[in-house]
């Protein structure tokens, strides 16, 4: 990449006053650090998998709405977790986890489990078991 | 306490901190140098690992490879701890900033309260250095970014314990030892020996055999899992090949970076010609880039689309193949 061709395109680095490294070669075709304030062609790879999330919450509020799953579904996608982050912050085993994202498993709860629940997300109980939505 | 500490950002982490924490401690050396020792330039691709529900690529060894392999190749010692109790892992923190000595720390990215929301996912491969504490506040040299910044002991905690894949348990590593004079020909030389022993490995998930594995897959994936599970394994792979860190196309550009310094380091004409060939590489991967981010944007339906990017994977598995072949030749 030619220095000149270092993109300097709109993205959530420049508007929060931030660039990034890149490494470009000047005229003479000698290396160097040049700063790039974003590139259209990844800020929509980051835009498309940011989307997905919100998509995915649109899917869950409804399956939670039908009594299908379980608030812990809810707060887990909107805090960007899958199920290995949370059982690592729950510390439960993955297949718990995955249990308890079942609205009938979650209603039967101990409340020392719900607890777990509430401190990883940061969050009250009350607010876990009626979640906004 | 503050450390008289010299922030420079740089394009990765990793590489960021190992090479502000020698300039510190009196060996200075450039990103692509340490980039280039530790045989950075790789590509994996673990379809059974899952983050943000795509598979896993990487174009970088495992976390905590590039600076135990620096150490090894420079001749320095890397002390390192990892904890289970976090006030412990304060402790030993707090100990070495008294002792005048700034840290590297390994910390998940999503409770990093300097970076744009957009940037906050659970990964936890991050690296960055502490080198002082005011009052509560820990002084933090992240090298991806601009200038040095802070992080309550809080933040600090929670980032260091951060859960998941990469799960940093506290990591904290510092060099130690480091010797008078170091032998950078010969560290080199084992650098790049290692680089094209992977890339040329006969593994089928390695290498340039691994760039073949994946655009194998982008071929049947439309009608396997669907065109939107498609895109966002291409928006992930894109991602790893781009996102802050990489210096621009999958770390090729530090690469050739590095083989540029290295052409002078050893009087070997041949490997600024070999810099200037991973240069198009690099952009190669760039257009490859563009190519799969307008595809995901248009929501193109037909499978010619993911056949003809797929070509254009393959065209790099080959030249990436190529090149480390040459390289191999030109290091004797």
């Amino acid at each position: 990449m030619k220095k000149e061709d270092v993109p300097q395109d709109e993205s959530s680095l420049s508007k929060a006053n931030l660039r990034e490294v890149v490494y470009a070669v000047d005229k003479d075709g000698n290396y160097g650090k040049a700063l790039s304030s974003g590139w259209d062609a990844k800020t929509i790879a980051l835009n498309e998998s940011l989307q997905l999330i919100d998509e995915q919450v649109a899917e869950t509020i409804q399956k939670i709405k039908e009594g299908i799953l379980s608030p812990i579904a809810y707060y887990m996608e909107i805090q960007r977790m899958d199920v290995v982050v949370l059982s690592g912050y729950v510390g439960l085993w993955q297949w718990r986890v995955k249990r308890h994202l079942k609205a009938k498993v979650f209603k039967k709860l101990s409340k020392k489990i719900v607890n777990k629940y509430a401190e990883a997300f940061e969050i009250s109980v009350s607010e876990l078991k009626n979640p906004k939505i | 306490m503050k450390i008289n500490f010299e922030h420079n950002q740089s394009a990765h982490c990793e590489n960021g901190v190992v090479s502000n924490l020698l300039n510190y401690n009196g060996l200075k050396i450039s990103e692509p140098m340490v980039f280039g020792i530790a045989s950075g330039v790789f590509f994996i691709y673990i379809p059974f690992v899952k983050v943000n529900h795509a598979p896993m690529f990487s174009f970088r060894p495992v976390p905590g490879f590039i600076f135990s392999r620096v150490s090894k190749r420079l001749g320095f010692k890397v002390k390192r701890h990892k904890f289970k109790s976090k006030q412990k892992a304060k402790d030993i923190l707090d100990n070495e900033l008294a002792k005048n000595n700034p840290v590297g720390l390994q910390v998940g990215v999503y409770n990093l309260t300097y970076f744009p929301d957009e940037y906050r996912f659970h990964f936890n491969a991050h690296n960055l250095v502490v080198y002082g504490k005011e009052g509560d506040d820990y002084l933090i040299s992240d090298p991806v970014m601009p200038t040095i910044t802070t992080l309550t002991s809080k933040e600090l905690e929670k980032v260091r314990f951060a859960k998941g894949p990469f799960a940093p348990n506290g990591h904290i590593y510092y060099p130690t030892e480091l010797p008078d004079t170091v032998q950078l020909k010969k560290a080199i030389t084992k650098g790049i020996k290692q680089a094209y022993r992977h890339m040329l490995a006969p593994m089928p998930i390695v290498g340039y055999r691994g760039i073949q594995y994946v655009a194998k897959q982008i071929r049947k994936w439309p009608d396997k899992i669907g065109v939107k599970k498609t895109n966002h394994y291409l928006g992930q792979l894109v991602r790893m090949q781009e996102e802050i860190g990489t210096g621009g196309g999958g770390f090729r550009f530090i690469f050739a970076a590095f083989l540029q310094e290295a052409s002078v380091i050893m009087d070997n004409s041949r490997l600024a010609e070999l810099s200037i060939e991973m240069t198009a590489i690099g952009d190669q991967w760039r257009d490859f880039a563009i190519d799969a981010s307008r595809l995901y944007k248009n929501r193109s339906k037909e499978t010619d689309a993911y056949n003809k990017i797929a070509d254009k994977l393959d065209a790099i598995a080959l030249a990436e193949r190529a090149f480390f072949l040459e390289l191999k030749k030109s290091i004797k």
